[in-house]
Parts: C-alpha cells; sequence; structure tokens
C-alpha cells in the first residue's frame, strides 16, 4: 500500500522534526507564549510561510495539485474551540500533537496529557449533539473558504483576488515576520533551560 | 538544544509541503477519536456497524456523521491518517534517542513547571491530565489542532485556520504570562 508507506514517511519525519524543534519540549511552549523566547515562534512562521510558498508556487508551476488542498469548514466553535485548546495548551505545554511525540520521546507527563485527551474526545463524541443544536457549528462566512479564489480549487474566496497569488504573498509576509520578529522582547537574556 | 529556527522552520514547511504535495494536509486530533471510537467498538462491537450498501455507519453521532467517515476509520484503522500518527510517535521517539534521549528530571516534568510550581508529580500530571482533555475537546470543537487548522490551514490561506489561531494564541498567551512567570 503506497498511502501506508507515505504515512510512515511523512509522519515519520513529522514526528522527529517536532522533537528537534522543541516543539514537543513544554519549556519551549511556555517560553514562548509567556512571550520571554520566542525562538520556536520563528520556527512556526518561518515553517508556515515556507510550506505556503512551496504549495501555491508548486500549483502555479502545475507541479502540485490543488485537488490536494482540504480547506476546514469555518464557525463559531472553531472559535471557541481555539480558546479551549489554547488554555490548555498553556497549560499543559503540549498540543495533540506534540503530546503524543513528547510521550513517545520519554516524558511521563504527557502520558497524562494522552489519557485526558482521550477523555476530552469522548466527551466530545457524547457531547456533539447538544453542541451541534446550539448553532455554533453552522458555517459563518461562507464555510469553507480562502482568503483569495485559488485557481482549480473548489473553495470560494473571501475576496476576488487570485489565491496563489495571494498564498504566495502571504507566505512571503510569514518568512519576514519570523526573520523580523525578535527572539526576546521581555525578561533577561538567560538561557532556556537544557534538557 | 534545538535546531536554530532558520534550519528548524524550512525544515518543518518542507514536512508540511510534502504532506501536500503528496497526499493531504496534515492533522492530528481526528485520530484521538478514532483510538476512542477502536476501543469503544472492541468493548461494545454494535458500535459501529456496516450497512448492507457497504457503508460503515454508527450509534454515535459524531461517529456516524460526513456519511460514516469516522465509523470507516474506526473499522479500518489500517488507514492512512492513523498509521500517521503512529509513525509521527515513532519518529518522534528515534529522534529523541538519536540526541540522547530526555534527562530524567525531564521525563517527570519539564523545568518550567518545577521552577513555577515546585517538584510534585501529582499536580503537573493532573495539570497534564486536565490540560488533555480541554485540547482534545477543544480541539474537536473546533475541528482541528495545531497542525491541522494553525499550520496546514494558514498555509493554504483558509479563513477557519486564521480563526482557530485567533482563538489559540488570545487563550494561550495570558494564560502562559499568568502562570509562568518563572522561565525555568
Amino acid at each position: 500500500m503506497v498511502s501506508i508507506l507515505l504515512a510512515l514517511l511523512i509522519g515519520g519525519a513529522f514526528g522527529a522534526v517536532l522533537d528537534r524543534i522543541g516543539a514537543s519540549n513544554p519549556n519551549y511552549i511556555g517560553n514562548m507564549l509567556n512571550l520571554k523566547n520566542l525562538h520556536l515562534m520563528k520556527t512556526i512562521l518561518l515553517a508556515i510561510g515556507t510550506g505556503s510558498v512551496l504549495m501555491f508556487a508548486g500549483q502555479m508551476l502545475g507541479l502540485v495539485d490543488v485537488g490536494h488542498m482540504s480547506v476546514k469548514t469555518a464557525y463559531v466553535g472553531v472559535f471557541v474551540g481555539g480558546l479551549l485548546l489554547g488554555f490548555g495548551w498553556a497549560l499543559s505545554g503540549y498540543c495533540p500533537g506534540t503530546g503524543l511525540v513528547a510521550a513517545a520521546s520519554g516524558r511521563r507527563d504527557a502520558l497524562a496529557f494522552i489519557a485526558g485527551g482521550l477523555l476530552g474526545a469522548a466527551a466530545y463524541m457524547a457531547t456533539y449533539p447538544a453542541v451541534e443544536s446550539t448553532g455554533m457549528l453552522d458555517a459563518i462566512a461562507g464555510g469553507k473558504v480562502t482568503l483569495g479564489a485559488v485557481p482549480g480549487a473548489k473553495y470560494e474566496g473571501v475576496t476576488a483576488l487570485p489565491g496563489d497569488v495571494l498564498g504566495i504573498a502571504l507566505g512571503l509576509a510569514f518568512i519576514v515576520v519570523a526573520i523580523l520578529l525578535p527572539e526576546r522582547i521581555t525578561g533577561e537574556a538567560d538561557p532556556v533551560a537544557a534538557e | 538544544m534545538v535546531l536554530n529556527w532558520k534550519l528548524g522552520g524550512v525544515l518543518l514547511g518542507l514536512v508540511f509541503f510534502l504532506a501536500v504535495l503528496l497526499v493531504k494536509p496534515i492533522g492530528v486530533s481526528t485520530q484521538f477519536v478514532i483510538l476512542d471510537g477502536i476501543l469503544w467498538n472492541a468493548a461494545d462491537p454494535s458500535v459501529v456497524v456496516q450497512t448492507e450498501d457497504g457503508a460503515y455507519t454508527s450509534t454515535n453521532a459524531y461517529l456516524a456523521k460526513s456519511s460514516g467517515k469516522y465509523a470507516k476509520s474506526v473499522s479500518e484503522p489500517m488507514n492512512y491518517s492513523f498509521v500517521f500518527v503512529i509513525a509521527m510517535m515513532i519518529g518522534g521517539f528515534l529522534s529523541a534517542m538519536a540526541r540522547g534521549g530526555v534527562s530524567r528530571e525531564e521525563q517527570k516534568m519539564p523545568a518550567i513547571w518545577r521552577a513555577n510550581f515546585g517538584g510534585s508529580t501529582g499536580s503537573r500530571f493532573l495539570a497534564t491530565f486536565v490540560g488533555g482533555f480541554i485540547v482534545l475537546y477543544g480541539a474537536r470543537l473546533a475541528g482541528g489542532c495545531t497542525s491541522g487548522h494553525m499550520m496546514s490551514g494558514m498555509m493554504q490561506t483558509a479563513l477557519s485556520g486564521y480563526i482557530f489561531a485567533a482563538g489559540a494564541f488570545l487563550a494561550a498567551v495570558p494564560t502562559a504570562m499568568f502562570l509562568f512567570r518563572e522561565e525555568g
């Protein structure tokens, strides 16, 4: 199965990179989120920018299949869920992917995160009909939309701007912000705890 | 020490690009639901059922939504997204071993927690357990997490990715500033 081989290859690379950039280390997450050390923020912004430029440039050159895009629906629950995730991310230092990688790298507190996560996901499965009935999951602003209209994509654009050009421009903007963002904006210049 | 942001950022960006080039954008949090479904279905095989036309559905409304997409993944765990997450853990494990592993002190709890809240593993484990519950409930409510919404979503210029990132940082930054006065 080609898809299973690709899952092993891309998934393995993703896990290794998350480990190497410090994303699965709660010290780096905590020091990023309390704005004391933005090194990891620079890494993340550069990654989004790099991915965006490569994907949209690849689409324009006909090398990347536009059909591989997968845009999620916008609804009020995206924002509310984001708030919840942000709170739990700050408290624990883990998000779903990095918590799993942290546990695999030997961090035992991440096992408790995974146990809590499985219970939280189960709680959502149980409460999904009630959440749905609030209307919080109803699409807003067009639902599955991109900021510009991407040629050949099945998604509408929020604006009529060419989505691929806009994607490259935003990607470059992410890269510029990654470069300009200072590593430290508050606190003294003491090193982050080594592992 | 971690990779310099220039190398780390380019490598991470390449992984997200390769995923969308070869298969589809990266996402993780759905697989917590799939594992829950697998465990639940193992305890009670009536949870996921196959209809006469071969499609899957479930007694659970969430597993049954989108034409039984999640119910199908529960019955067939050897699918791309589930194997991806297992491979991610293997990759993380091998990478950590290759750099000498995580120190014993850090395995118990991260230095930033110890610096702010002392060395009680009980309180740290309670915090990560509660954190995990809130993170996954929030991720499923949002329909994605840091990987699927923030990274993959913003990379594709998805409006939903920006909405998610705004919510996540709006909550995460004040929480971290309140909790972690000491850098650790």
